[in-house]
């Protein structure tokens, strides 16, 4: 199981180093989001829970991109059937899978984040930042999960870009609802306040919810 | 059933102080909520069963449980805002965590037609369709219970209603919640029956047509296929 998550994550990232497909859309795409949000809003710079709900809706839009690229080479290319040939535990193409989703968006993150605070933000990122970085990883994974999740039962489907936003915005609601509000006291104006832990826990279950719930019905997924 | 239940409404709980006769309506909207919601997992259920055995059947009956459930979850959208706007003066309230919840659920839910109909090989259909059941049925629990974590305290809870009034409503409040109950159960065996015949009937046309060519295929259709 570990050789295979292993060698499989190494074909993801390889492809994306190489193809350079997702990660730099997504980034262009939070960007210039940003930029609409500064004619939307009118506001040149932001703080509070008004900083901390942009951020993160551009972020989860950036991430639905990514979902949905995220099967498209397995499904066009015939590489479900390689896979299924191969005597893994099917488990693993979604273990690699939401790890490489994890990692694409911790890069996408790695720019957007700074450039969310040069364009718009108001009060400095630094002070924000160790906080800010706990929030990132957390709902990070939990929507690679169920993006993951997501992106598999929606492959197979005719309108695959439709079902993809239509089934990720609803269940990652709590993602975006745990984060903004755990985030928005981070981004105020007179400076950071401590980090509200109980929204932290809720998105800390959902990813381990969820986290089980794909584990187990993964598999149901990629028969044929 | 249900009508005796409505006739105690009517009739025998008494009328709320404040909020005057359109506190009845607290009689349908609950139990509509209650049932709608253990429906959904109900479907979640049904799905995975359908996942661990392999049998169609299951699949129907994940199908029938959660299409019944949206049509419940409208009703209690639209009378829990025709509700809302006569006790609290508003269709809809944003700081409410149990609406904005029950709207996600029910968007969520909203999209399970769409994805049926989106995947044309039935066998196909019936798995993906289990797994997005267990999916959001998963999602249902987790969502109230964080709603309960962080509970707001204009949306009444339907505990403290009843174990506060008087007897009569909380003996009113069970008899329509088993009342609703009921007829969700009675409404889904009337679906999955008149299901099973039409697959029958299907099938004997298609036996008697034989090896002709002018049997018409079945239309495309969300529900599942036996």
């Amino acid at each position: 199981m570990k050789s295979a998550v292993a060698a499989l994550l190494s074909k993801e990232l390889a492809l994306e180093l190489r193809t350079r497909e997702s990660v730099p859309a997504m980034v262009m795409f939070s960007i210039t989001t940003y930029v609409l949000f500064h004619f939307g809003l009118d506001r040149d710079t932001i703080d509070g829970d008004l900083a901390s709900g942009v951020l993160w809706v551009t972020l989860l839009f950036a991430a639905m991109l990514g979902i949905n690229r995220l099967f498209v080479a397995e499904h066009e290319q015939g590489g479900f059937d390689g896979f299924l040939l191969a005597p893994v535990d099917r488990t693993a193409m979604f273990v690699a899978k939401a790890i490489a989703l994890f990692a694409f968006l911790c890069a996408v993150e790695l720019v957007a984040v700074p450039a969310f605070a040069l364009l718009l933000l108001g009060p400095p990122l630094g002070q924000a930042l160790p906080g800010l970085i706990v929030v990132l990883l957390a709902a990070n994974a939990g929507v690679a999960v169920v993006g993951t999740l997501v992106a598999a039962l929606a492959i197979q489907t005719r309108a695959r870009e439709l079902m993809v936003a239509l089934l990720a915005l609803p269940l990652l609601v709590p993602v975006v609802l745990g984060a903004a509000r755990a985030t928005a006291p981070l981004l105020h104006q007179g400076g950071a306040a401590a980090l509200p832990v109980d929204w932290l826990g809720l998105l800390a279950l959902y990813d381990l919810l969820f986290a089980l719930i794909a584990y187990a019905i993964f598999d149901f997924l990629l028969e044929d | 059933m249900l009508t005796t239940a409505f006739a105690l409404v009517f009739f025998y709980a008494p009328v709320d102080a404040d909020q005057g006769i359109i506190q009845k309506i607290f009689y349908v909207h609950v139990p509509l909520a209650i049932v709608a919601l253990c429906g959904f997992v109900a479907g979640a259920v049904f799905g995975l069963m359908h996942l661990r055995t392999r049998d169609r059947r299951w699949d129907m009956r994940s199908y029938v449980t959660i299409h019944l459930s949206i049509v419940l979850a409208v009703g209690v959208l639209i009378t829990g805002s025709i509700w809302a706007r006569a006790s609290w003066g508003q269709w809809f309230v944003w700081d409410e965590p149990m609406l904005v919840v029950f709207l996600i659920v029910f968007l969520l839910y909203a999209t399970y037609q769409p994805l049926r109909f989106s995947i044309e090989d039935p066998e196909k259909q019936a798995r993906y369709a289990s797994v997005f059941a267990v999916t959001a049925g998963a999602f249902v629990p987790l969502c109230f219970g964080a709603v309960r974590m962080a509970q707001n305290l204009t949306h009444p809870q339907a505990g403290t209603m009843t174990t506060s009034g008087p007897a009569s409503v909380s003996q009113t409040f069970l008899i329509s919640l088993i009342g609703m109950a009921l007829l969700f159960v009675t409404l889904c065996k009337y679906e999955m029956a008149s299901k099973n015949a039409t697959f029958k009937l299907r099938s004997l046309r298609r036996r008697l047509a034989g090896d002709d060519d002018d049997f018409a295929p079945a239309p495309r259709s969300a529900a599942p296929q036996l």
